[in-house]
């Protein structure tokens, strides 16, 4: 199964978009194009995973590292638009504590 | 090499010449033996491009030079296929030796990270864990404490493979330091959660669940560090669930802090504990969901702890897409008095 991702800059704000699955075949392209957005510096990195129906947990690995990444970068990680399955997931391991996720799909800033 | 060339050489011919009058099937299944005894012998492309040059020259005596330049040109292109497929027979065996290292290392792991099946009078315990690959990311492992009751941990390191299954040894030696009958379950998981903190590469995590029985009291106490749920099954009511357990997985924040839950069991109670291989099971595209996984084991609840977790993953197995993603462990425990 495949993961394809496009990258839209915005002044302030990296939105990274995803779609298809995140596995252990997939998740290092996922790291490969995450890491460096979270490695600019003063920036807000969201990540829109609306179109992801399924992440096990290596894909987890890979946001865990890029929200250390992101700190020590004095950057924001935001997750969007989480599909039940995969937010379940954050909120078993106790992630959705730690990372800034915004399950529910909706238009506009907050 | 050249031998096999030249007594190949003729055959070539022969079928090339009949296949350009008919097209016939058995010039091309003619032409598949010739070229698997050219495999076999590990005859270039190249070589073989070169036979057809000569091949054609001898069928066709008026190609054109635009032919003739055009397939010189093929065989340079072939050159280089050639040079990368004399690797082939060296990376074989480098792959065999790789393999024999793996598996010795697995049969390390197991000897290393092996548990046994206490006897706990009045507890029907079953257990199978299954790696998908050679080594296993899943773990559990039992500690019969002295004053009878039991340590049960479970836990999946996040990340595959080898570096993963080399993790759990360390998480295993940790355990194994702790003074057993003295700690709760929430203060094994700080303390775990400290170890793999600062030892364990940043990417790697790992989820665990740490229960502990007391029989004389019939009393289960648990915390989970991000692990995936468990289930409760009250026998009185037929119903199973769910354990509401949160907590952080181990290894991303060195402060995080753990609940503990208790739970008093009774008797044909079941506590089931399992990983996220069990519940990520496929059937083709199609996820399996919980409702089912606890169908499955409630169809094979009349047996013994043991042949009912053996039976579960039998089912699963049978499944006419399945494929197992990720290491599958179930464990189970019931209450029989």
């Amino acid at each position: 199964m495949n993961l394809t991702m496009n990258v839209i800059e915005e002044n302030e704000k990296s939105i990274l978009n995803v779609s298809g699955e995140i596995d252990a075949y997939t998740a290092p392209k996922l790291k490969e194009t995450l890491l460096p957005l979270t490695k600019e510096e003063e920036k807000t990195v969201e990540v829109n995973l609306e179109n992801v129906n399924y992440m096990d947990s290596t894909g987890l690995g890979v946001f865990i590292s890029a929200l250390k990444s992101a700190k020590e970068s004095n950057s924001k990680l935001t997750l969007v638009n989480l599909q039940d399955r995969v937010l379940r997931i954050f909120e078993i391991t106790g992630l959705d504590d730690i990372i800034d996720i915004r399950a529910a799909i909706r238009g506009g800033n907050e | 090499m050249e031998e096999v060339i030249s007594k190949n050489a003729s055959s070539y011919k022969r079928l090339l010449r009949s296949y350009m009058e008919s097209q016939d099937e058995q010039a091309l299944y003619g032409v598949e033996k010739v070229s698997k005894a050219f495999i076999k012998n590990n005859i270039l492309p190249e070589e073989i491009v070169n036979l057809h040059i000569q091949a054609m020259a001898d069928i066709c005596k008026d190609l054109t030079d635009e032919y003739k330049h055009s397939m010189n040109f093929l065989l340079e292109a072939m050159i280089f296929y050639g040079l990368a497929m004399q690797e082939i027979p060296l990376l074989r065996e480098e792959k065999h030796v790789l393999q024999s290292e793996i598996s010795v290392a697995a049969s390390m792991q197991q000897t290393l990270l092996g548990t046994s099946k206490p006897e706990i009078e009045g507890l029907d315990i079953g257990v199978i864990s299954v790696p998908a690959h050679q080594m296993n990311g899943d773990y559990h492992h039992f500690v019969k404490g002295k004053d009878g009751s039991l340590g049960i941990a479970i836990a999946d390191v996040i990340g595959k493979g080898i570096p993963a299954a080399l993790c759990m040894s360390m998480i295993k030696y940790a355990m194994d330091s702790y003074p057993e009958e003295s700690m709760s379950p929430k203060s094994i998981l700080k303390n775990l959660n400290r170890v793999v903190e600062r030892n364990v590469d940043q990417s790697m995590f790992i989820t665990m669940c740490y229960a502990h029985y007391q029989p004389e009291e019939s009393k289960l106490s648990f915390s989970s560090a991000g692990h995936e749920p468990g289930f409760y099954y009250n026998a009185e009511t037929d119903t199973f669930k769910e354990f509401d357990t949160k907590g952080l997985v181990l290894g991303v924040s060195p402060d995080a802090d753990y609940k503990e839950y208790e739970l008093t069991i009774n008797k044909n109670d079941m506590v089931i504990l399992l990983t996220d291989g069990v519940t990520e099971c496929r059937d083709g595209d199609r996820f399996i969901e919980n409702e089912e996984v606890l169908d499955i084991i409630k169809k094979y609840s009349e047996l013994p702890a043991q042949e009912m977790v053996e039976n579960v993953y039998k089912h699963f197995e049978r499944l006419q897409d399945f494929q197992l993603r990720d290491d599958f462990t179930l464990l189970v425990l019931r209450k029989n008095m």
